[in-house]
């Protein structure tokens, strides 16, 4: 019942989130800062493991074809594959849960803890409208992070195997152009969209409607993080549902 | 003015305001004093607007809160000034941001406009070399005057606190009481205070409502309060051994 009524509650902050605007001028300040904490402040970490799993996931092709029969173009071909539709948008997404969900919900936590929320309310502001809906139109950037993803990891990929000799330059760069289908970018990009609605609204809700003290902000962060990454593998799952079958 | 009119508030079961009237006056400090659990809270948060009440009316000026149109709502709140129990200053702003912010929110002010405006209350509560520092760099009671600042920075006509000197050194808690008491005065501001300090009741107490289990059990000012026969004010009064040898002294005097 708890579930249902947490469910409910989220839908009704999504809605609630739109209305009685902040003011402009405010507005614009806290998108470009959270674009800022979000975004730019993901960058780093996001090309650190992009490139390095990159590396990985062509390592262990390369190292799991043994038959001489299967052409070397397969390491390039299964690397692009796997980053470009499953690794850049849904496992980065995980990740992102955890860095940039636990600080959407220890940062909105804190402020209803020492009463900044209840500040708000008080001098008439939407206090969703102000916290949540600047930290929605910054992740509408979140694209921008996971096309980084997708161009380091299919780089990372390409230099583990010139150093680690599993094929040519040639091979792989032949491998990653092979039946290309544009419609792949498309449907990542559309999960991507997708996460990044997810990445900033149920982290959002953790920290609102949390009770307690600061406790309570560590076990919503963590909350958060499980229902963040809960709700991208059901959106997963059905988008490639939906988009590929 | 604001009129409270036999006012209910349950949650659940339990019900936490059995039908409160006051009357709180401009220009006076009017204290809200009670034991933990009596409902001094729910009825700030009523007069607040932040929670809503199942009987009775709030009005402010002649115009019922509850009544208002979203917009007249807002254009209430703007009249309204609250100093919070922890301060509640917002953590990434400065202190001077923090001042301003009312005035970004309902005031079409230039930036400089605001900023002279923000550090002329600044200087009223004595701060006026922190308008830069962050919150978590000034002490509990400069934190409490930068809330009190932001508080009175668009000059409301009502301005609430909530247990304003909590955690604070006596010393600096008087400091804290004689300024919102010298400010009520000075700009004719409707103040109601929330507290649990008999020092604030003593220094500040023009008028003073007590709740004891929901209801009001008795009423009076700072002048009135030692004196009354009221057992459950008395008892509550003089909890204290300080304030017990204050009342012996003061019969002793009277004798």
């Amino acid at each position: 019942m708890q579930y249902l009524h947490n469910i409910g509650t989220y839908f009704l902050m999504i809605i609630e989130l739109f209305r009685k605007p902040t003011k402009w001028s405010v507005m614009r300040e806290l998108i470009l800062k959270d674009i800022d904490d979000l975004i730019i402040g993901s960058i780093g970490i996001v090309a650190f493991i992009a490139f390095f799993v990159g590396g990985v996931v062509t390592i262990q092709t390369a190292l799991n074809i043994d038959n001489p029969l299967i052409p070397k173009e397969l390491i390039g071909f299964a690397t692009r594959q796997s980053i470009l539709l499953e690794f850049a948008p849904t496992f980065m997404s995980i990740i992102m849960a955890g860095k940039v969900g636990s600080f959407i919900t220890s940062s909105i936590g804190t402020m209803r803890v020492t009463e900044q929320i209840d500040a708000l309310e008080v001098m008439g502001i939407n206090s969703l409208n102000y916290l949540v809906f600047p930290k929605l139109v910054a992740m509408a950037f979140y694209p921008f992070v996971i096309s980084i993803a997708m161009f380091l990891g299919v780089i990372g990929g390409l230099m583990a195997c010139i150093y680690g000799g599993y094929a040519s330059v040639d091979d792989f760069i032949t491998g990653i152009q092979q039946e290309f289908e544009p419609f792949h970018i498309v449907y990542a990009f559309i999960k991507t969209f997708l996460f990044a609605f997810v990445l900033a609204t149920i982290p959002s809700f953790h920290g609102y409607y949390m009770k307690g003290g600061a406790l309570e902000v560590g076990k919503a962060s963590t909350t958060s993080f499980v229902w963040t990454s809960v709700a991208i593998i059901i959106i997963n799952y059905l988008a490639t549902q939906l988009l590929l079958s | 003015m604001i009129e409270v009119k036999n006012l209910h508030k349950s949650f659940g079961e339990a019900h936490i305001l059995k039908g409160i009237s006051a009357t709180f006056h401009q220009g006076q400090t009017n204290l809200i004093i009670g034991q933990s659990g009596s409902g001094k809270s729910v009825f700030l948060k009523c007069l607040l607007g932040l929670y809503s009440y199942e009987q009775g009316s709030i009005e402010y000026n002649g115009e019922i809160f509850a009544d208002l149109s979203e917009d007249k709502k807002r254009d209430m709140r703007a009249k309204i000034g609250m100093v919070f129990q922890g301060s509640a200053l917002f953590d990434s702003l400065t202190i001077e941001e923090n001042v301003m912010f009312p005035l970004r929110m309902f005031t079409k002010l230039k930036k400089d406009e605001m900023r002279d405006r923000a550090n002329i209350v600044l200087k009223r509560v004595n701060l006026e070399d922190a308008h830069n520092k962050m919150p978590s760099e000034a002490s509990g009671g400069m934190q409490k005057r930068v809330a009190i600042a932001r508080a009175i920075v668009n000059n409301p006509k009502y301005l609430f606190c909530d247990e304003p000197n909590s955690g604070l050194d006596p010393k600096t808690a008087i400091v804290i009481d004689n300024l919102i008491h010298e400010i009520t005065e000075e700009y004719k501001i409707t103040t109601v205070i929330n507290t649990h300090d008999m020092n604030s009741v003593m220094e500040i107490g023009d008028h003073i409502m007590f709740l004891k289990d929901g209801l009001k059990a008795w009423e009076g000012s700072k002048d009135t309060i030692f004196r009354t026969d009221n057992e459950v004010v008395t008892d509550f009064v003089y909890s204290s051994n300080l304030f017990k040898k204050v009342r012996e002294a003061i019969i002793k005097e009277n004798k």
